[in-house]
């Protein structure tokens, strides 16, 4: 199956600033992809690239098969949700919404129509006299939705639709969108600065830095398996160990600072292997703590613990270990029965070699 | 407390020494005397009927209104480009060009009516007409229909239009659906604004008007001649009440303009 929407080595130069450096990328059709990325990398100007807004310095962007180079905004199979929402204050909601019909060939009633089921969908059924400047945060961001999606885009693009909204209001919304995502089928593409909010929503994710992409995977293989430093730390609590990395026959051993000797699979070094020094991550919930009396068959290390946070279903423990001079930091679930070990308490840090990645770059 | 009833007492000199000469005009247009001096000595309209039947007056007043209706349209036009252009993201010597418009702002109007008067004459070798004067005003209240339109443009969010491009519409069609609708009550508060200052201009009229005088220009002929104070109070006093109206008119618009986009009010002439 071919791709809906293919990039091929987009390029953009706002002056002498490089804001996008060789944008390869496929996207499928019904897929839930999110463009994920610190302030600055270039994710807006990405998917205004994709709605018309932009013009690329150089590239290709076909859509549905089609060169987009000569086909304006208002041509594209594409509509967007604006991180303003762009709710026009002079127009009613229901006017809003059917803005895009107005030059449909549809007859008054089928417009009203299609205007009353685009609102059933995103839950405003009624609303369609209130004033669009009354609305509430949570409003304007259906109103924004149901309005891209009455003219059923082939792609919908989404520019840090939720950052508006509270937390609560945020997380509903999330749940939402898969759902709406899911019963019209249409390509979403998500923007966004949350790490949290693309790995919940996400079918894939493409995390970028400074105008590239660092790398392109489902939510699972990115938060597990990182293929550098940089995602690593950019998405979730990661642990960064100096370490070295080198080939004995066709096995990859790394000896990782303060936890040990160690032999990896190829999936735990998704960035290659450079033989030498390197950087090798592991995760706060893979490693754990042992209590006094417990015993276990995974690998050990001997190590003092510096700081106790509490979290009521978590406990965090920064655990300082010979050779290494950040503490590390490992996540417990909290057990009833379990007691929470005091700061200063010496105790051993359990591992495993299947929880590590070798971060190369 | 002490100082608050200080502020108070200077507003209220303020406002007299402001109104009190304004507050005249009415005072003499209805009194029954050809000479302006106390006491009273009755209520009369007879001057207003004399202005009434006075047929070069009709002619200023024509020319008046001829010369601000064009000017309002033309400098709110202009405004409108020039306001419009402050809102996009950035183009070279932006900031220069819009401080350039700007500047009639604070030139003096003569020193504005004499190089325009030698530009016309001398450079360009015209007859000054309705059409000198009309070019002149549209100079000077340009600045103020910019000022009055940026406070519209830069209210709006720069994603209306494109989100309305990006529903289908045509670049023209964004701004003509979404764009002007919402700066309408600034463009219609600039028309006034300009047709007021066209009207009351004497300066600029008075060394670019071709034979036919505007009616400031009319007014100010007039005071050489002691027996037509009386009239000059009564004409005063309707220029005085137009002038008012139209202004509370624009005001009411612009803060329409401001309330119905929802944004917050920052400013304005009322
Ligand atoms: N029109 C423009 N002219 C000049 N530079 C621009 C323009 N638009 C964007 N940039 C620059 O390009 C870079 C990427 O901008 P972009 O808006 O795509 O970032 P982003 O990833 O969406 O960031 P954020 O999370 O803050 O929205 C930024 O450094 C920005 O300053
Ligand atoms: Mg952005």
């Amino acid at each position: 199956m071919t791709a809906l929407i293919q990039l091929r080595g987009i390029h953009k130069h706002y002056g002498d600033y490089h804001a996008l450096r060789g944008i390869d990328l496929e996207i499928r059709q019904g897929e839930f992809f999110s463009l994920l990325g610190p302030s600055g990398c270039g994710k807006t100007t990405l998917l205004r690239t994709i709605a018309g807004f932009e013009t690329p310095s150089s590239g290709t962007l076909m859509i549905d098969g089609k060169d987009m180079a000569a086909v304006p905004a208002n041509h594209r199979p594409t509509n967007m949700v604006f991180q303003s929402y762009a709710i026009f204050p002079h127009l009613t909601v229901a006017e809003n919404v059917g803005f895009g019909l107005r030059r449909e060939p549809m007859s008054k009633d089928q417009k009203t129509k299609a205007v009353a089921e685009a609102l059933a969908m995103v839950g405003l059924s009624g609303y369609g006299t209130r004033a669009a400047h009354a609305l509430s945060g949570g409003q304007r961001q259906r109103v924004a939705l149901a309005r891209a999606l009455i003219l059923k885009p082939k792609v919908l693009l989404l520019d840090e639709p939720l950052s508006a909204l509270d937390k609560k209001m945020r997380e509903q919304m999330q749940v939402e969108l898969i759902r709406l995502q899911r019963t019209v089928g249409i390509t979403f593409i998500l923007v966004t600065h949350d790490q949290e909010e693309a790995l919940v929503m996400s079918d894939r994710i493409a995390v970028m830095f400074e105008g590239e992409i660092g790398q392109m995977a489902d939510p699972e293989t990115l938060y597990r398996r990182p293929n550098s430093r940089r995602v690593a730390e950019f998405i979730g609590k990661m642990n960064i160990l100096p370490g070295q990395v080198g080939m004995e026959g066709n096995r990859i051993v790394v000896d990782v600072a303060g936890l040990g000797r160690g032999a990896v699979e190829t999936d735990q070094a998704p960035g290659g292997v450079v033989p030498g020094n390197t950087s090798v991550g592991i995760r706060p919930e893979t490693l754990g703590v042992l209590f006094p009396g417990e015993t276990t068959d995974r690998r050990v290390a001997e190590g003092v613990v510096d700081e106790v946070v509490y979290y009521g279903d978590m406990t965090y423990y920064d655990v300082r270990v010979p050779g290494v001079q950040q503490p590390l930091t490992i996540s417990m679930k909290n057990i009833i029965g379990r007691p929470v070990l005091e700061v200063g308490a010496p105790t051993r840090v359990v591992w495993d070699e299947r929880s590590l990645v070798v971060l190369s770059r | 407390m002490r100082r608050a009833w200080g502020l108070r007492t200077y507003a209220i000199i303020y406002l007299v020494f402001l109104y009190a000469p304004i507050l005249l005009l009415p005072l003499f247009a209805f009194n029954d005397a050809a000479i302006i001096a106390f006491p009273l000595t009755g209520f009369s309209t007879r001057w207003f009927e004399q202005l009434w039947t006075t047929q070069a007056l009709h002619q200023a007043l024509r020319n008046s209104l001829f010369i601000a209706s064009i000017t309002a349209i033309l400098a709110t036009l202009l405004g409108t480009c020039a306001a419009r252009a402050g809102t996009m993201p950035s183009f070279p010597g932006k900031r220069g060009a819009l401080g350039f418009v700007m500047l009639p702002l604070v030139l003096p109007e003569i020193v504005i009516a004499v190089a325009l008067l030698i530009v016309v004459r001398q450079v360009l070798d015209l007859n000054l007409s309705n059409w000198t004067v009309i070019a002149a005003h549209t100079v000077i209240c340009i600045p103020f229909s910019i000022a009055i339109l940026n406070g519209a443009f830069q209210n709006l969010d720069p994603s209306f239009e494109e989100a309305a491009m990006d529903l289908g519409e045509t670049r023209w069609g964004a701004f003509r659906l979404v764009t002007l609708p919402l700066v309408l009550p600034g463009i219609i508060s600039s028309l006034l604004i300009c047709f007021i200052i066209s009207l009351d201009d004497f300066v600029i009229a008075q060394f670019l008007t071709g034979s036919n005088p505007t009616m400031p220009v009319y007014i100010y002929g007039l005071t050489r001649f002691v027996d037509a104070l009386p009239l000059i109070m009564a004409l005063g006093t309707i220029l005085v009440t137009i002038s008012i109206t139209l202004l509370i008119i624009a005001e009411y618009f612009r803060r329409r303009g401001v309330a119905r986009a929802g944004f917050k009010d920052t400013g304005g002439f009322l």
